[in-house]
């Protein structure tokens, strides 16, 4: 038997198989602010219509997860700083050509909003003020489910640039499914029906935009099929479509509106955790930036 | 980018000249203050330096490897590429447009730097960056890279790395006069058969708009760590916003089917 070759052909296509891109220094806090922010936006979007079509049970819990979402959002965007004590420098300036500049000031509205809703729905003061901030809350609502998948696709990250096309439906169908979710958890279910829906129609979608999203990738996806990125992309998948079947099949005993919502909601917040992931793999394999 | 407001300057780095001294990445080390970000052997010829990082601003690479030609008799086995790598100061910075605080700017030499006392950390420069040079330090939790000497540059100074490279492998001056030394130089390398010399960075069409420092490299610019094909993302910031506003006007609309027809 021939003598086998110790050190592998070598290849200089690459800097020693070196990354070309920083890993992203993004820690966990910035997925679970990608999450708490789009349950706080559909939130906000449930109570309005809870308002309007007289849920006062539903609009009430909904109001108080955006601002408890919103402030979790917040308060995980500003851990995650390497200097928390000058958060405030994000509104230093406003620049169009920064998605992170301009969610900071979408958040500077809607937080305030969110919080004015909830203070008047917990007091009961100020009712007009109340439905006015709830109104604007709903409004910014659509902008803060989905502006942050525009600060991930504008980064030279392969697995999310290539996928700025899908990443806004991802986290707006993310968002609508846990604040569906959440809500079916915590409201009665006589006054959670549009919840309930939201949620399964919200699960549906996102099942769907993954996968179109990680197939449309080509070569760069398959880092959602390796490691921890495939790992969670797997397990939200399975949360997400076990959550909306037990919604369809017993939403409407309280039990099942717990726990089919819930499953719902961990779907979303595990998928962010997905898409950061992959980010972080993506960053670290040269190839992706001149696939074969 | 804004017109600079005094003459745009940059880098040069002519990689056929490098001898890998790494005087550049101890220059700018000791100018600039550079704190010190680990003493390892990488086992990756005498590159011991790595990449280029938060508190690294001058790369030195070295790819060892045989002749191309073959080895011819009395000949050493090896072939060596040196490549002095640095920020490029990209004509459109991705680094700059996504630091939501003002924090990097160009300055007046057409050069990008980060402001330390307003960076808060965020990051975002680090992912976006398509080169992978910024990076944040993690005791510090600020973002840090080449400054391109901002301090010298107003005193009318070269830069500590192009000071201090015995070879001028790192030449620095205005861009334009760069740009024509550089092309004059490919030229003469290629009529002494050195066929595989190429610029790298130099053209203002490309997908960052040029950048201030570029390369003249004897191989593909992977094979020295460098992307082949960067791109500034922001140039597709409207199509990203524009996905995100159909998304986001299908989300307000489903959440209203979601409370239309039945009463539970």
């Amino acid at each position: 038997m021939r003598e086998r070759a110790v050190v592998p052909k070598a290849d200089f296509r690459s800097y020693y198989g070196k990354p070309i891109l920083k890993r992203p220094v993004w820690k966990w806090q910035i997925p679970a602010y990608f999450f708490a922010g789009g349950l706080a936006a559909g939130s906000s979007a449930l109570a309005a219509g809870a308002g309007w079509t007289g849920r006062p049970v539903l609009r009430r819990r909904a109001r108080l997860t955006a601002l408890g979402a919103i402030a979790a959002s917040t308060v995980f965007l500003i851990d995650d700083l390497g200097r928390p004590e000058r958060f405030y420098n994000m509104l230093r300036v406003a620049k169009p050509s920064s998605p992170m500049s301009m969610g900071s000031w979408l958040l500077a509205g809607y937080g305030p909003a969110v919080g004015a809703a909830a203070a008047s729905e917990v007091t009961g003061l100020l009712p007009g003020v109340g439905r006015a901030a709830g109104v604007a809350a709903a409004a910014m609502a659509p902008g803060v489910a989905t502006y942050t998948a525009v600060i991930l696709a504008d980064t030279a990250i392969p697995v999310w640039h290539q996928a700025k096309d899908d990443l806004p439906w991802l986290f707006a169908s993310g968002a609508a499914a846990s604040a569906g979710g959440v809500a079916a958890a915590l409201a009665p279910v006589a006054e959670s029906g549009p919840a309930r829906r939201l949620a399964i129609v919200g699960a549906c979608v996102e099942l769907v935009v993954a996968k179109r999203m990680e197939e449309g990738l080509g070569y760069v996806g398959r880092v959602y099929g390796e490691g921890w990125a495939g790992r969670l992309s797997a397990l939200s998948r399975r949360l997400t479509a076990s959550g909306a079947a037990v919604l369809v099949l017993t939403g409407r005993r309280r039990s099942g509106a717990v726990a089919g919502g819930l499953l719902v909601a961990a779907g979303a917040a595990v998928e962010r955790f997905a898409v950061a992931e992959a980010g972080n793999q993506s960053a670290a394999d040269p190839t992706f930036l001149s696939p074969p | 980018m804004a017109e600079p407001v005094a003459e745009r300057v940059g880098f040069f780095t002519d990689t056929s000249v490098c001898i890998g001294c790494k005087a550049c990445e101890v220059a700018c080390k000791e100018w600039n203050g550079v704190p010190e970000d680990g003493l390892q052997w990488l086992g990756t010829s005498y590159d011991n330096t790595g990449a280029l990082g938060a508190s690294t601003w001058r790369h030195v690479a070295f790819i060892e490897r045989p002749p191309a030609g073959g080895v011819a008799d009395g000949a050493p086995g090896v072939e060596w590429l040196m490549s002095s790598d640095v920020c490029k100061h990209c004509t459109h910075a991705a680094c700059l447009d996504v630091c939501p605080t003002g924090s990097l700017f160009r300055t007046e030499f057409g050069t990008v730097v980060v402001q330390a006392d307003i960076c808060n950390g965020c990051g975002y420069c680090v992912p976006a960056c398509p080169f992978g040079v910024i990076d944040k330090r993690e005791d510090d939790g600020r973002a840090w890279k080449c400054t391109l000497c901002y301090d010298r540059l107003k005193d009318g100074m070269t830069p500590a790395c192009a000071q201090a490279c015995p070879t001028t492998s790192i030449q620095f001056g205005p861009l334009d006069e760069l740009r024509a030394r550089a092309r004059q130089r490919v030229a003469s390398l290629h009529s002494a058969g050195r066929t595989d010399a190429r610029l790298y960075g130099d053209d203002p069409d490309d997908g960052v708009g040029g950048a201030a420092a570029f390369f003249l490299l004897l191989d593909q610019p992977e094979v020295y760590g460098l992307p082949s094909d960067p791109v500034v993302t922001t140039r597709d910031l409207p199509q990203m916003w524009k996905a995100a506003g159909r998304a986001a006007a299908v989300f307000a609309v489903g959440v209203a089917a979601a409370f239309a027809g039945r009463r539970r």
